[in-house]
């Protein structure tokens, strides 16, 4: 397991997502309001990329006729059968027993903390004045 | 990490996924089929356009739950619908899974169902004209079913002869959704044609018949319409069997594409209970009706049922028969399944082999 660098938080605007490359692995970046997540790209179900669906909301109803819409910009829909996850968690809705996409932690640092730590970024320059998104890989 | 962990290989022998996929939705559009349209039909179109025997002028009876229908990464990168573009078509799917045939399936503009039966005919030749200059010349792993007329049977066979024994071309292509069941004699000829020239005939899902969609009436939602199909199939094929169409030409072959599966063993239990009771009042079946849909019919595997356990996917396979299964895709629409995931890792290679490959080649005759 290594602490990697996937990106600086500020190429990711609110609502937005990122698709990364990380040790091999296909993670999409999400920010939901300025908070940061992270899951596999790959749906548990028959490995659509999630990164290519549509962010959406949580529709649901107590009963025929009544409907509550909440989560919104928090739930990924699968851009193939539609299953929807999550984002915060990678639960699915349907099935969060057994189907869910892997989340990843993710945290915001300080590039200056990062200039001095174990970390990995391998693609781009981290600037001591910036923030960026750190994953456990 | 490995590609071999990521992607099973699904042939270890080879180390080829080996995939014929029987249902691949390519989209023309009418600019495509015009130069093999009459210029008097060119100009019926831009005039009065086409009517099909629904209530509306345009758009699905229900809407998609996708746009187009379709996997939302499948739009090509040129603007066009998805399914539209060859080039890109074989870069996610044909060269993607390394596919060794595709069946294509048309769903519009194929003047199928359309109303005014000299233009439906019309559309019919210029599409299947056009499949050839579009899609079965330049990759020759294309295989495209044949349009036909289906409300005007005799045009319908004409089609057939016409086209028969060219190597573009492996099955006729009818819809679930006529005008009548698809027992009936008006479509008789289509079936002797067919199995005449050696052709299977495959009955895809959907169309417009001006009928509700269910025989309670229209449904409200799109889920109870995907659904449907399985009712409406168990309609048209209990036709094709007690008005004797498979004792009329011994040789057909009928593929039902995207109609799901596991209502197949269910139909034939109850059509056997009660034929055994009332056989006298269809004498022209000579075998119990479950016999005809083994020796007859195949099913596509998209989007087939999935059940809560593996094995219970396996026994009603075990029923319909091993060698009637053929794997589909149905790219590019959203309910796509990946030929890699699709079934249950307990299917043993030699099954998965018959289904994923070898029963499509020995039904189409591929090489
Ligand atoms: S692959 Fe994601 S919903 Fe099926």
């Amino acid at each position: 397991m290594a602490r990697r660098v996937v990106a600086r938080a500020g190429e990711i605007e609110p609502g937005a997502r990122k698709l990364v490359e990380v040790a091999g692995r296909a993670i999409v970046l999400f920010n939901i309001g300025g908070e940061f997540f992270a899951l596999a790209n790959r749906c548990p179900h028959k490995n659509g990329e999630l990164c290519k669906g549509r962010i959406t909301g949580l529709v649901s109803s107590p009963e025929p006729g009544v409907y509550d819409y909440t989560h919104q910009g928090e739930v990924i829909r699968c851009p193939w059968h539609g299953w929807e996850f999550h984002i915060r968690t990678g639960k699915s809705w349907c099935d969060p027993r057994t189907m869910n996409a892997r989340a990843y932690d993710v945290k915001v640092e300080k590039g200056a903390m990062l200039v001095e730590g174990p970390y990995v970024a391998e693609t781009f320059p981290v600037r001591v004045e910036d923030e960026y998104l750190v994953i456990e890989v | 990490m490995t590609s071999e962990v990521l992607h099973p290989s699904l042939d270890p022998a080879s180390n080829r996924l080996c995939v014929i996929d029987c249902d691949i939705h390519p989209k023309d559009s009418i600019d495509d089929i015009k130069p093999y349209l009459a210029q008097r039909w060119i100009d019926y179109l831009a005039t009065y356009g086409t009517r099909a025997r629904h209530g509306f002028q345009s758009g699905f009876m229900y809407p998609k739950s996708q746009p187009q229908a379709a996997r939302r990464d499948s739009w090509p990168p040129d603007g066009g619908l998805p399914a539209s573009n060859l080039k890109f078509m074989q870069d996610q799917l044909l060269d993607f899974y390394d596919i060794e045939y595709g069946v294509l399936n048309f769903l519009s503009p194929t003047g199928q169902g359309v109303q005014n039966s000299d233009l439906s005919v019309a559309m019919a030749y210029a599409c299947n004209e056009a499949h050839r200059d579009r899609w079965t010349g330049p990759d020759k792993r294309l295989k495209a079913s044949i349009v036909v007329p289906y409300e005007d049977g005799a045009a319908s066979a004409k089609e057939i002869a016409r086209l028969a024994g060219m190597p573009d071309y492996a099955q006729v292509q009818l819809l679930s959704r006529m005008s009548e069941l698809a027992g009936k004699k008006r479509y008789w000829p289509i079936y002797e044609a067919a199995s005449e020239l050696g052709l299977p005939v495959g009955i895809h899902v959907f169309g417009y018949s001006g009928w509700a969609s269910t025989n309670g009436g229209w449904a409200s939602f799109y889920i109870e319409e995907m659904a449907e199909h399985c009712t409406s199939c168990q309609a048209l094929l209990t036709s094709l069997i007690v008005e004797g169409v498979f004792e009329q030409f011994p040789k057909l072959k009928v593929v039902l594409i995207e109609a799901g599966f596991a209502w197949l063993p269910a139909l034939g239990y109850r059509l056997d209970k009660h034929w055994k009771k009332l056989r006298g009042e269809v004498p022209h079946l000579k075998r119990a009706p479950s016999e005809y849909i083994r020796d007859h019919v195949y099913v596509t595997t998209q989007p087939m049922e999935e059940t809560e356990k593996p094995e219970h996917l396996l026994q009603i396979m075990d029923w319909v028969g091993w060698d009637k299964i053929l794997f589909a895709t149905d790219y590019p629409h959203w309910d796509f399944d990946d030929p890699r995931y699709a079934f249950p890792t307990t299917l043993t290679p030699e099954r998965r082999r018959q289904v994923l490959s070898e029963n499509a080649r020995k039904l189409y005759g591929f090489a």
